[in-house]
């Protein structure tokens, strides 16, 4: 039974993981941009959330929609202001610029007098609660986690798959000259795109939120979801879950079987094996244009 | 206007163009080696601290601006060169051969980190050299026996054959012989074949294999090059602090590397250098102008980070050739006047060229 409940608990962390990652592998496959900002982007959302239900006192329904509401419409003012000026220079120069926009918001937000420096707990309404099946103990919280981002994989699969958006968003990171002799309106899909990556942020803000607290360092788990997303394979959305759920399980079994320390270091050690096997990923695409 | 009328070959690869260079160079160079007795103990310091981040800034330089590989874990070397320094210090070696243990070590590391990434471009390369840099900081605090782990190790000053450089001014004179030299390396490497080759696998790796450039070597000799640097510059800034722990070479060291190697100007030797006086002296000014701004935003802890972002996001967008760019442009200003056109470095508008189907 112990085996099953580290696996158990392997796999929500391994869904935050992928949750994360779901934004990395979004933006990628959208404009073919890796972004650093997406844990912070995440730790924004938290604490939109935090002061929704506190500050202004909204119930819980209407404050995770205001946060996620506007952390979609700060993406879009990001990409409108900061990424849309250097579309088509150098990937380095946008992912320092993603760099920075990280920096700008961890600041920006310990900058704010009482709430900025302090840990806060997230008031949900399944705080604390625990499921007993048997001799397993589950964690509310956790199968949440686990649930939306079942949820949420499904749905952005879908979107990518079968609607038309989706596929003007694939088409434009591909071949961005094409997709604009195709009368795709490439900047407002780019736009659309970091709205939509932001908002998957901030869900992945409010879940991750009971676990860990809102604080400001909170997007450092951002680095820990890069992992996930190569391991599944950059351009692939189930990958992204699916690297999420390997790394979270390695971290799990590695915390418990292995010696001290290494447990830290389980994701990176997965990444750099994956790289050296298959540089693409489990699910990643190959695509290679013969000279 | 200035003409420079060639007539010799090896006027083209002179270090120093033309008068002016030798005379503004030298000029610099005594300033420098006049510090000690003209500026105070505090600004020393901080000039030290600024050769020592400048050697770093090279070698990422080196490997960043030159070959085009970016590497976000060159923490990771700079400790492994502080840490070599400190325990071959510990155990009584003399200074020059600490040193040259601590650049060999950072040197394999880098052949061991370089050798896998032969394969990987662009993203790929980033987060292996970011788990990379995540392994080397935790293998730092769990090797105990060797590094002493969380609570960190204490390092002698460096002592050359009996004469132990305890003042600053004797260890700023040192890290000064060592920045020159380490300056006129790679300015004599830039302007080798191997140096050529570096920015030939830079700008395109298939014209590079065509024209027979061995990728797998000078990719392999680039980041041990570089690393080799950076194992110099942690071991300078090992006697430096005189206090080595785990994270002070974590992840925001190396992405503070990368921060003053873009800022500075990427793929430009006096890049490392702005580079790293803008790293030194942001918090220097930052801090003298607390007192001007109103408290909420003076006072506020965050003010560092927020500026440091601000001020990469606003050269990614609006300098992207750094601050060596800028004086770029402002030299040939005024070295073309009147007849500086406004377009002369426009950006080009681009379409983003799919790195997947490249």
């Amino acid at each position: 039974m112990l085996i099953l409940q580290l696996l158990i608990s392997g796999i929500a962390q391994g869904c935050i993981y992928g949750l994360i990652a779901l934004g990395f592998v979004l933006i990628y496959k959208g404009t073919e941009t890796v972004s650093f900002a997406q844990g912070d982007l995440m730790m924004l959302g938290a604490f939109g959330g935090l002061v929704c239900m506190t500050l202004l006192g909204f119930p819980f329904w209407l404050s995770v929609l205001c946060a996620i509401a506007g952390m979609g419409l700060f993406g879009f003012l990001i990409e409108r202001v900061v990424i849309r000026p250097i579309l088509g220079q150098p990937a380095f120069s946008i992912v320092m610029l993603t760099i920075g926009i990280g920096y700008v918001a961890r600041g920006a937000i310990t900058m704010i007098p009482v709430i900025g420096t302090e840990t806060h707990t997230l008031p949900v309404p399944y705080k604390d609660q625990i499921w007993q099946l048997g001799t397993l103990v589950l964690n509310v919280e956790q199968m949440v986690v686990i649930a939306v981002t079942a949820l949420l994989c499904g749905g952005l699969y879908a979107l990518f798959k079968y609607s038309k958006i989706g596929i003007a968003m694939q088409a434009s990171s591909q071949n961005q000259l094409a997709a604009y002799y195709m009368g795709i309106p490439v900047k407002r899909i780019n736009g659309l795109v970091w709205a939509l990556a932001a908002a998957v942020a901030a869900i992945a803000g409010l879940l991750l939120a009971p676990i860990t607290f809102v604080h400001a360092n909170m997007g450092f788990i951002g680095l820990k979801a890069f992992p996930a997303a190569v391991v599944g394979g950059f351009g692939s959305l189930p990958g992204a879950i699916v690297g999420g759920l390997i790394i979270g399980i390695v971290e799990s079994l590695a915390g418990f079987y292995a010696p001290e320390g290494v447990k830290d270091v389980a994701a990176y050690v997965v990444v750099l094996i994956m790289l050296m096997v298959k540089p693409n990923g489990l699910f990643g695409e190959s695509l290679r244009k013969k000279v | 206007m200035r003409f420079i009328f060639k007539t010799d070959y090896s006027q083209d690869i002179r270090l120093a163009k033309h008068g002016g260079h030798l005379f503004w160079y030298s000029l610099l160079l005594l300033l420098l080696i006049a510090a000690p007795w003209l500026v105070d103990e505090y600004w020393l310091a901080q000039l030290t601290f600024i050769l020592i981040y400048s050697v770093a800034g090279l070698g990422l330089m080196l490997l960043a601006g030159f070959t085009g590989q970016f590497s976000i874990g060159h923490a990771a070397f700079l400790g492994v060169g502080a840490y070599t320094q400190g325990v071959f210090t510990g155990m009584g070696l003399p200074f020059p051969f600490a040193l040259a243990l601590a650049a060999a070590m950072a040197a394999a590391v880098g052949v061991v980190v370089g050798l896998p990434a032969l394969r990987l471009k662009g993203i790929y390369l980033g987060i292996a050299t970011i788990a990379f840099g995540f392994i080397v900081e935790e293998i730092f605090a769990r090797w105990e026996s060797v590094t002493g782990g969380n609570s960190g190790m204490h390092v002698k000053p460096p002592d050359l054959f009996g004469w132990k450089l305890d003042s600053a001014g004797e260890f700023y004179l040192l890290c000064l012989i060592i920045t020159v030299a380490a300056t006129l390396g790679i300015l004599n490497l830039l302007r080798s074949s191997t140096g050529r080759a570096f920015v030939a696998i830079r700008d395109s790796e298939i014209s590079a294999q065509s024209m027979g450039i061995h990728l797998a070597r000078y990719k392999t000799l680039s980041f041990s090059i570089s690393a080799a640097l950076a194992g110099i510059a942690g071991a300078l800034y090992a006697h430096k602090l005189r206090f080595l722990s785990p994270d002070q070479f974590n992840i925001l060291q190396s992405i503070d590397l990368l921060l003053m190697v873009v800022i500075g100007g990427l793929g430009s030797v006096h890049g490392a250098f702005l580079g790293a006086i803008f790293l030194i002296s942001a918090p220097q000014i930052i801090a003298l102008s607390k007192g001007y701004l109103p408290t909420f935003i003076g006072q506020a802890p965050g003010l560092q980070g927020l500026v440091y972002g601000l001020v990469l996001i606003a050269f990614v967008l609006f300098e992207p050739m750094g601050m060596y760019g800028r004086w770029l442009k402002v030299r040939t200003y005024l070295q073309t006047f009147p007849f500086y056109r406004k377009g002369m470095f426009k950006r080009q508008k681009s379409f983003q060229k799919s790195d997947r189907l490249r």
